[in-house]
């Protein structure tokens, strides 16, 4: 019922584009005889969901850039943003090169995905064993903007001291030998970890497979890297905090892309895992105001935005398999377990993670995937899972499993690959780079000008 | 000729600027500086992290009076900025040696004000 509805709506939507017809017949005649495959069974509904949230997924990589960029010195603003924009365009054709085919391409040893689809080759415009009813290129362009924005979650681990050649390279190697594998693991046909014919643990949206990931990541880049000059107690706080929000909010708005879109239709579940999406986000930014309140006497806006990002990266793995109750105790716990892991572990082992990647992105993570074997149900999704309150413990186990051997691998990966990168190109800027800032000795710009 | 350089809280810049109008003094120039005296100040909370600046937000007034104005400048602005508590701030006052008119060209102290 809702599914004939949306594809009415999305139908209207696309007659509304005049050029269309003339599109449409271009394509018939030159694809020949592949043009019947391209209408039987793709839903012009769907499609066009799933493309709508790919452009909202790709938002949120200028909206992180925002986001981490207000939170650093002025000096180091462009490098940020310098660093998100160069994932846009280095990481997309990677995708398109191999890192596709590696991620989802036909499996091998439920390790990795073979190289049939380098190229696109054969991708095509046809229904695909991922999304039976949007065009295959469809699903290739929404999973690119996850793989843009998972190394660029990392930059706030190493914001301020890492140097621009140093992090190109080593975040294109991360993203081939770290993120597709686990991509493929989670979620390639065959990989052994999901649920397509793997050990059965799941992950709606990433939490797993962008937020554990990327947020391991960067607990190796602070282990590699060290403390930026002067931390704890004389690094200058956020120098421009009303970026930050907006970019928060350019986050929080692109999330619904990132999951609601992962439901890969326009149907019952995108519009769960949209409800699940808000009201976890909600729910965090909320406690951790609380939080703050009670231990500081006021209320920070950095305290609420940070909140706001750790529950909307704690319910991505549960989006789409979780009650409007389950994200609200998704949302409850990520505000309490990331506002400690900020305020009390950050603050006894004095690591410099400077923008809390693994404590917002990271614990996040990890605290969704296990709450997804907690409460999963199937009667908001019925090819999703039921957690332990819906009598299944079993699969607390599976995404416990699934969450630690994602932790060992990316954890070792990345300190193995930032330790080449670094002994090969040297990843810190030397110390005069570091207090005049990567804007002016990494690319020769300044942020802000003092006068004009 | 004085010049007068005072160093005052933010917060109290619209009360100087006010009792100055009403003495008719109208020649001055702000700018939003940073500096550290006695005063702790108001220490920031940024993700649970307690900064404790050393340097704190400040405001300063550059003045040129005529000498029967010295007295009234420095009763506005201590009347304007006083508040009683520490990092009220400072006056600082020097002879000044002369003073142009870059429209007219005058010298001196007609060209003051």
């Amino acid at each position: 019922m809702t599914r004939d509805r949306c594809m009415k709506i999305g139908g209207v939507c696309l007659a509304m584009l005049g050029c269309l017809p003339v599109v449409a017949r271009a394509d018939e005649a030159s694809l020949g005889t592949s043009a019947s495959a391209l209408v039987s069974g793709i839903s012009a509904a769907d499609t066009v969901w799933v493309l709508l949230s790919a452009a909202l997924v790709m938002l949120m990589t200028p909206g992180l850039a925002f986001f981490y960029g207000g939170l650093v010195r002025r000096k180091n603003v462009l490098s940020i943003l310098m660093q998100c924009f160069m994932m846009l365009c280095v990481i997309s054709l990677q995708w398109v090169f191999c890192g596709y085919s590696l991620a989802f391409g036909p499996d091998l040893g439920g390790i990795i995905g073979n190289l049939d689809w380098v190229g696109l080759a054969t991708v095509g415009m046809g229904p695909s064993d991922y999304a039976g009813t949007i065009p295959h290129t469809a699903f290739v362009i929404f999973q690119m903007m996850f793989a843009v924005i998972t190394p660029a979650l990392i930059i706030g681990a190493f914001a301020e001291r890492m140097r621009f050649s140093a992090f190109v390279v080593f975040s294109l190697l991360w993203t081939t030998l770290v993120y597709d594998p686990v991509a493929h693991w989670m979620w390639g046909k065959g990989g052994f970890l999901g649920a397509m014919g793997g050990m059965g643990a799941v992950d709606f949206a990433g939490g797993m497979v962008v937020h554990i990931n990327a947020g391991m990541a960067a607990l190796a880049a602070v282990i590699v890297l060290g403390k930026r000059k002067g931390f704890p107690n004389t690094i200058s706080p956020p120098h421009n905090l009303p970026v930050a929000v907006l970019g928060a909010g350019l986050l929080w708005f692109g999330w619904f892309g990132f999951n609601a879109g992962s439901a890969l239709a326009a149907n019952h579940v995108a519009v769960s895992a949209f409800m699940a999406t808000h009201i976890a986000g909600a729910t965090a930014g909320l406690v951790w105001s609380i939080l703050d309140w009670l231990k500081f006497g006021k209320p920070t806006t950095l305290g609420m935005i940070t909140g706001a990002v750790a529950g909307l990266a704690a319910v991505t793995p549960g989006a789409g398999y979780v009650a409007v109750s389950g994200a609200v105790w998704i949302g409850l716990g990520s505000g309490i377990i990331c506002w400690l892991s900020v305020t009390a572990l950050k603050a006894k082992y004095q690591y410099d993670d400077s923008l809390d990647a693994f404590g917002v992105h990271g614990v996040g993570g990890i605290w969704g995937t296990l709450a997804v074997g907690l409460w999963g149900t199937k009667a908001v999704n019925l090819a999703g899972v039921n957690g332990l309150f819906y009598g299944n413990p079993i699969q607390l186990w599976l995404q416990a499993k699934a969450v630690l051997m994602t932790m060992v691998y990316s954890f070792v990966m990345s300190l193995i690959l930032f330790k080449v990168v670094d002994f090969v190109l040297g990843l810190r800027v030397n110390e005069h780079e570091e207090a005049v800032g990567l804007d002016l000795t990494q690319h020769r710009e300044a942020g802000y000008t003092l006068l004009d | 000729m004085k010049y007068i350089i005072a160093i005052i809280q933010p917060d109290r810049l619209d009360d100087v600027l006010d009792l100055l109008t009403q003495k008719e003094i109208h020649l001055v120039t702000v700018s939003n500086v940073v500096g550290r005296g006695r005063q702790k100040g108001i220490s920031e909370v940024y993700r649970s992290h307690r900064e404790a600046g050393t340097l704190l937000k400040k405001i300063k007034l550059e003045i040129a009076v005529n000498d029967e104005f010295l007295q009234q400048a420095r009763d506005a602005i201590v009347q304007g900025a006083r508040t009683g508590q520490t990092g009220d701030g400072k006056i600082f006052v020097f002879d000044m040696q002369d003073c142009q008119r870059i429209r007219t060209g005058e010298t001196g102290p007609v060209a003051i004000g």
